[in-house]
């Protein structure tokens, strides 16, 4: 034993205090409200090296939590079959797992002009205007307040060319643009990073839409040609819908999931 | 800036050929029919096939192809020539080739979706006289149908597992069918009860092929090829092991019992094996490939799978004749050659065997970007159709093994292809749920066929060509006629 160490020393020979174990119990429970109030307060550099610390530390517990779940998971015995019957050319072979042809096209076409869809989150929270845009002041004088920056994520197309930028109303900042989207198939439970298209519908409103704001609940029409789904008819299918899942403007990417 | 002069026009006067063209029909064996003929140049294939037939003193007029250099003769000789620039200094050389006498009608239309498996449909088989149809699926049963009204016939369980093979005996009298659960079923055609269960396989069947007609009839014996790398030949009465050959160090892919006494099996050790069919000893190890071999073909199958039964679906009574017409047949078939086997494999190449003869091959073929699923040779051996995962189909000569043609249009990967009984026409099935019919002499897509809802897992077109039969993972068997 090195020298010194006292205090694990009268541990030993007389146990503990009596109330060593709350003591210490109730000095964890605090830490994470002085963690907090610490990350609170902090600024400048320190700031920026405590977030890096805190998140790679982050980082790895969810690492450790998810091994340990696996562990626990139940998994089903592996004799090499796959779940759904497959005829002997095709056993033994890594097959990618693919979607089950989607739903047939006329279905889609008449849930298009309808403008209606089944999706995962039918409910969205409604979003004020003030919410979406900010006013910015304009003129020598800044008195005018016709100009709105959006504050949220949009999608603006490849051949978005600007307008005057005297004469622009509506301001997608670039920082905002997003052009690819974390696309969830929910049958394979397989997640694509794929181009979008385009903004079908934003539930909070038509100018949305065409404005190209992504928030939660939005429909994106994104390219799904290199999951290779097929139509009945043979044809291999483009553009499919998703419904962004996430709050874009707070994450930093879009997450969506398919709707098949 | 300096203008470029108008190019100079050519004087000479476009090609002429000379109005009338020396011309030697020859057999496809080299062998030369007639005298060197005069012919004028606006001579069309149906006018060389009415003098082809005058040569040959045919008593009823056969139809024919014309090819000249491997190409075939489509329109007036003189068009053919100057598209070709064929050279008519020499005289010209016509190879003709028979054709079937009959013509099967390309399926069009889906004339029925018979559900009833409860999984999806692993492979599905016409009876060789094209009267029944068996499926085996992945809910363990295995189904026969009735074609007459396209209604379910009979139901049949005993597996444990899927069915992954069905194959009928050519007195068309049993189904077999293997399982995943490494069990063999034998099938009464009439009523669909059980007639027996061969076990022994320690794991799922892979392939099952039966004894051909012309050696044995009433069928008596089998031979199935299993993951357990071992092969064995059953007696269908007592459903005993006869013998069992095990030289392959991995799982056999598949097993063909040819026409001269001899069992071919590929495996996935990358050879194909040759065996003796009256005692199991091993003949000769045929390598070559660097890969997986996935499938065998035979150039006589057709009529090995058919028997006795003629393209009517008719067939003697008294199993001597019977056995004598599939013995006449398979020697029409054969034409005096040795069999020949083909196989195709996980290295994207198919190789071309005389089998019975030598241990290496007579042609390798390569084209295909991806693994070769099937290979099949049309019903009169001359061609040589391969379905790749690659999503295209190739055809090749199957004498010689040169390529042919490539017929692209599936957007998925190819699973199985099944020949028209008159060779003129083949089906495919893909994994993008279409099945497509293809015509070998324009070669092109003659028949797009959607329906499916999912991938078609497998093909059969009936012996009499009235129908293909195709099932996939939606779990409905789909009838196509014209």
């Amino acid at each position: 034993m090195p020298q010194g160490e006292h205090i694990q020393l009268h541990q030993k020979r007389y146990g503990f205090r009596l109330d060593y174990h709350e003591k210490k119990r109730k000095k964890e429970a605090r830490e994470v409200h002085k963690r907090s109030a610490f990350a609170q307060k902090v600024l400048g550099l320190k700031a920026k090296l405590y977030g890096k610390k805190r998140h790679a530390e982050k980082a790895s517990m969810r690492k450790t939590i998810a091994l340990h779940q696996e562990r626990d998971n139940k998994h089903k015995a592996e004799d090499g079959a796959p779940g759904s019957a497959m005829p002997a050319y095709l056993l033994e072979r890594d097959q990618v797992e693919r979607a089950k042809v989607l739903s047939n096209t006329i279905k889609q076409k008449r849930k298009e002009k309808a403008g209606k869809w089944d999706v995962p989150l039918p409910k969205v929270r409604p979003m004020a205007e003030d919410e979406m845009f900010k006013v910015l002041r304009t003129g020598q004088r800044k008195k005018k307040q016709w100009k709105r920056m959006v504050t949220k994520v949009t999608f603006v197309g490849n051949n978005f060319t600007r307008k005057p930028p005297k004469y622009e109303r509506f301001i997608r900042p670039t920082g905002l643009r997003m052009k690819k989207a974390h696309v969830t198939h929910p049958e394979l439970k397989c997640t694509f990073c794929l181009d979008i298209i385009g903004v079908k519908k934003n539930p909070n409103g038509q100018s949305y839409t065409t404005l190209g704001v992504v928030t939660k609940g939005t429909i994106l029409e994104v390219n799904v040609s290199e999951l290779g789904l097929v139509t009945p008819g043979g044809k291999v299918v483009w553009g499919k819908y998703a419904q962004v899942t996430n709050n874009p403007e707070n994450d930093g990417c879009i997450n969506a999931v398919l709707l098949v | 800036m300096a203008v470029e002069p108008p190019t100079k026009q050519q004087k000479l006067n476009p090609v002429e050929l000379p109005s009338n063209i020396i011309v030697q029909f020859q057999s496809e064996t080299g062998d030369t029919t007639g005298p060197q003929l005069d012919l004028p140049h606006d001579a069309t294939p149906a006018q060389l096939e009415m003098l082809l037939n005058g040569l040959l003193q045919n008593d009823d007029k056969l139809p024919y192809s014309f090819f000249i250099n491997d190409q075939e003769l489509a329109d007036e000789l003189g068009g053919h020539l100057l598209k070709h620039l064929v050279s008519v200094e020499t005289a010209l050389r016509i190879v003709y080739q028979p054709q079937a006498i009959f013509r099967v009608r390309p399926v069009t239309r889906c004339t029925a979706s018979m559900p009833g498996h409860a999984e999806a449909v692993l492979a599905v088989s016409f009876s060789p006289d094209g009267k029944q149809l068996g499926s085996g699926s992945g809910d363990t049963t295995v189904r026969m149908w009735d074609l007459a009204t396209q209604t379910p016939a009979h139901t049949c369980k005993g597996h444990k597992n899927w069915v992954l093979c069905v194959a009928w005996s050519p007195d068309a009298k049993y189904l077999a069918s293997g399982g995943m659960d490494g069990s063999i079923w034998l099938w009464d055609a009439k009523t669909g009860t059980a007639a027996g269960c061969c076990k022994g396989h320690k794991k799922w069947i892979t392939s099952v092929a039966w004894e051909p007609a012309h050696m044995a009839l009433p069928s008596r014996r089998l031979v199935s090829g299993s993951k357990d790398n071992s092969i064995k030949v059953w007696d269908a009465t007592t459903r005993r092991c006869l013998f069992s050959m095990s030289n392959h160090t991995m799982a056999i892919s598949c097993v063909k019992w040819g026409g001269d006494g001899l069992i071919f099996s590929s495996s996935r050790d990358c050879t194909i094996n040759v065996w003796d069919a009256k005692d199991g000893k091993m003949v000769r190890s045929l390598k070559g490939h660097g890969h997986w071999v996935n499938t065998l073909a035979l150039s006589a199958e057709y009529v090995l799978r058919t028997g006795p039964f003629d393209h009517y679906g008719q067939a003697p009574a008294d199993p001597e004749e019977a056995k004598q017409a599939a013995q006449q047949r398979y020697d029409a078939a054969r034409g005096g050659r040795p069999e020949r086997l083909v196989s195709g494999s996980d290295d994207f190449t198919m190789f071309l065997w005389e089998p019975s003869t030598s241990k290496t091959h007579t042609a390798r073929m390569t084209g295909h970007l991806q693994l070769i699923n099937q290979v099949q040779f049309s019903p009169d051996g001359r061609w040589v159709v391969s379905a790749s995962f690659d999503k295209s189909i190739k055809l090749w000569d199957g004498i010689k093994g040169t390529f042919a043609a490539t017929f692209r249009g599936h957007v998925g990967p190819v699973y199985q292809v099944s020949w028209s009984s008159d060779s003129r026409l083949f089906v495919s099935g893909s994994k993008d749920s279409t099945l497509k019919v293809w015509d070998v002499k324009t070669k092109k897509l003659k028949l797009d066929l959607p329906g499916h809802a999912d991938e078609v897992y497998c093909v059969d077109w009936s012996p009499d060509g009235a129908s293909v039969a195709s099932g996939g993972k939606d779990k409905v068997l789909r009838l196509w006629r014209n």
